[in-house]
C-alpha cells in the first residue's frame, strides 16, 4: 500500500489555496524543525464561516497535500465546527494510512489551523 | 573479503523480514544468533544480580559481566579492566564526562573546544557545560569537502581544558585525524584533556586507545552488533579515580556510615545501581563475532562497497545526487549522506519504505552541521558487514521509483 496515491500527488504538484491573504484575520507559522518543515497560513473569517484560508511553506509531498487538502476542506465551512478536527479526521481526509512517524506531517497544516480558530 | 550474503545467514532478522535492504546501521546495528543467544542464556541459566549473590548462579553471571570488561578492554588496546565503565549508550558516557570531570576542572574564562560536525551528544554536554560555568565554547569548523579546518595554534591555548571530537562523523562519513589532532593539541597544551566520540569507529575499524593518546574514549554496543542499553566510557584510570562520582546509591560504594560515604575505585565507582547485565554480558559475544570477522577486513569491504555505491549513484543519477563529505574513500566510512534532487528526505525515504529499504531521513542529530550545510535535512544510507553491492543496486532501483513518481 502506498501512501503516494495519485490524490495525494495531484495535490502535492498543483496545491489549492496557495498563497497569502492581504487582509486576513489571522495568520500563523508552524514549523517541525526535525525535517525543516515550514507552514505559514493565513485565514479571513466572515460571519463566523472560513470565506478564505491560504497557506504558503515548505514541506514533504504529505505535509503539503495535507495542507492543500485541509484548506480545501474548510474553506466555506462554520469556524465552530473545524474546533474538532483532530488526527482521525485527517487520516479520513487523506485517505491513506500513515505511521507514528510520517503522521507528524500530515498534523502540521492542521497544527497551523487550531492556531488561526 | 567479506561474504555479505553468507554474513546475513546469522542476522535472523533477514528471516522474519525477507528481502529486507538494510541501510541504516549508523542509527543502529542489526544483531547475529550469538548475541541474541547469548541474553537469552542468562535469562535462561544464571539470571541473578551480580556482586551481591555468594550462590552459584550469581558467581557465574558475575564471571560473565566481569569477562565482557576484559574482553572490551583487550579489543581498544585499553591498560586494565578496571579502565572500563559501562554506562547506558555514548551519550551517557559523555555526560558521565562532562558531570563528573567538567563540573570538577572547568572554570570560567575556561574553554572547551569541539567541532560543528558532532553529532548532539557530542556537542549539548559541552555547551550547557559551558554555560554553566561562564567558560568559551569554541567550535572547530568545516571545508566544503567535510574536513576539520581551522589553525589550532591560534585556537587552543592554555585555557582550552577540553577537545571533544568525535571519530568519524555519522553524516559527513569523514575519519577525522584523531591521532594528529590530539598529539598537536597535546603539544600546545599538555594539560588538555581530550575526549574521542568512536560510536561511529569502534564497530568498523581498528581502534587503539594508547596509540591514539587520547584521555577518554566513548561508544555504544548497539551499533557494533551488540545489545541495546550499554555504553562503554573508556578513560585513564588516574582521571577516571580523580573525578567525582556521577551518580550515587549501590554498587558504587565501599563503605556507608550515618556522616559518610566511602566509594569504591573506579570503574565500580560509577556504576551505582544494577546494571544492564544481561545485555553487558552479551557484548562480548558482539565483540567476539566482529574479531571472527577481522576489523581490517570490516574496513576493506566497507571500503569496496561505498566505492561500488558512489560509482553507481553518479552513474544513475548525475548531477540529481548530491553526496555530502569527503570524495576521498581513504578518509571516509561505510556511511552515504545524499540529497536527491529538491525532494524531501521524508518522501524518499517513505518511497524507498515501500520496497523494504531502510534508510534514515532527517537531521540524523547533527542540527548545527546541517545549518553549516545549508540544508534542512539529508537522506543516509550506511553499509555495514551484512550489506553487499545487491543492497546498492535495490537502492539505485528505488531511487529511480521516486524519480518516477514525485
Ligand atoms: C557519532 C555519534 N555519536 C554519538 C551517538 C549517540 O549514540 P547513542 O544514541 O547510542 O548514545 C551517535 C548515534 O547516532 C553517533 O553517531
Amino acid at each position: 500500500m502506498t501512501i503516494y496515491t495519485e490524490i495525494i500527488l495531484d495535490h502535492f504538484e498543483n496545491p489549492r489555496n496557495r498563497g497569502f491573504i492581504v487582509n486576513s484575520t489571522k495568520s500563523c507559522h508552524v514549523s517541525n524543525p526535525l525535517c525543516g518543515d515550514k507552514i505559514n497560513m493565513a485565514i479571513k473569517v466572515d460571519k463566523e464561516k472560513v470565506a478564505d484560508i491560504k497557506f504558503e511553506g515548505a514541506g514533504c509531498a504529505i505535509s503539503t497535500a495535507a495542507a492543500s487538502m485541509l484548506t480545501e476542506y474548510v474553506k466555506g465551512r462554520k469556524v465552530a465546527d473545524l474546533k474538532k478536527l483532530n488526527q482521525k479526521s485527517m487520516i479520513k481526509l487523506l485517505g491513506i494510512e500513515l505511521g507514528v512517524n510520517r503522521i507528524k506531517c500530515a498534523l502540521l497544516p492542521l497544527e497551523a489551523l487550531h492556531k488561526l480558530i | 573479503m567479506i561474504d555479505s550474503k553468507k554474513i546475513k545467514k546469522d542476522f535472523p532478522i533477514f528471516d522474519s523480514n525477507p528481502g529486507l535492504v538494510y541501510l541504516d546501521s549508523t542509527a543502529t546495528s542489526l544483531k547475529p544468533h550469538s548475541v541474541i543467544n547469548k541474553i537469552s542464556e542468562y535469562y535462561s541459566k544464571y539470571s541473578s544480580n551480580i556482586f551481591r549473590g555468594v550462590y552459584r548462579i550469581s558467581e557465574r553471571a558475575t564471571e560473565e559481566f566481569e569477562e565482557t570488561r576484559e574482553v572490551v578492554a583487550k579489543f581498544i588496546g585499553a591498560k586494565s579492566r578496571e579502565e572500563i565503565v559501562f554506562t547506558r549508550n555514548t551519550t551517557e558516557s559523555i555526560n558521565l564526562v562532562a558531570y563528573s570531570l567538567g563540573r570538577q576542572v572547568m572554570r570560567e574564562g575556561d574553554e572547551i573546544l569541539t567541532t560543528v560536525m558532532e553529532h548532539h551528544s557530542n556537542f549539548v554536554p559541552w555547551q550547557v557545560l559551558t554555560s554553566e560555568t561562564g567558560a568559551i565554547f569554541k567550535i572547530l569548523d568545516i571545508n566544503d569537502d567535510g574536513y576539520l579546518i581551522g589553525d589550532l595554534d591560534r585556537i587552543i591555548t592554555n585555557k582550552t581544558k577540553i577537545l571533544a571530537l568525535t571519530y568519524v562523523s555519522n553524516v559527513l562519513s569523514t575519519i577525522n585525524p584523531v591521532k594528529e589532532i590530539i598529539a598537536k593539541a597535546k603539544a600546545i597544551n599538555p594539560e588538555i584533556i581530550t575526549v574521542v566520540d568512536a560510536a561511529q569507529a569502534v564497530p568498523h575499524m581498528e581502534i587503539n586507545v594508547l596509540d591514539l593518546d587520547c584521555d577518554f574514549l566513548v561508544f555504544s554496543s548497539h551499533k557494533m552488533l551488540g545489545p541495546t542499553g550499554v555504553g562503554v566510557l573508556w578513560g585513564k584510570y588516574e582521571l577516571l579515580d580523580r573525578m567525582f562520582p556521577f551518580m550515587y546509591g549501590g554498587e558504587m560504594i565501599s563503605e556507608v556510615y550515618l556522616d559518610q560515604t566511602k566509594f569504591k575505585k573506579p570503574p565500580h565507582k560509577f556504576e551505582a545501581g544494577t546494571p544492564a547485565i544481561a545485555e553487558v554480558i552479551a557484548l562480548k559475544e558482539a565483540i567476539k563475532y566482529l574479531n571472527r570477522i577481522g576489523l581490517q577486513n570490516i574496513r576493506a569491504h566497507e571500503e569496496d562497497v561505498v566505492k561500488y555505491a558512489i560509482d553507481r549513484l553518479g552513474k544513475a543519477f548525475g548531477d540529481k545526487i548530491r553526496i555530502i563529505g569527503p570524495k576521498d574513500l581513504n578518509t571516509r566510512g561505510g556511511i552515504i549522506a545524499f540529497n536527491f534532487e529538491d525532494y524531501h528526505a521524508h518522501d524518499v525515504a517513505s518511497i524507498l519504505d515501500e520496497d523494504n529499504i531502510a534508510v534514515r531521513a532527517g537531521n540524523h542529530c547533527a542540527m548545527p552541521l546541517h545549518k553549516k550545510l545549508g540544508i534542512a535535512a539529508s537522506l543516509r544510507a550506511s553499509y555495514y558487514i551484512y550489506n553487499g553491492k545487491e543492497d546498492v543496486d535495490i537502492l539505485v532501483s528505488g531511487l529511480k521509483k521516486v524519480q518516477k513518481l514525485l
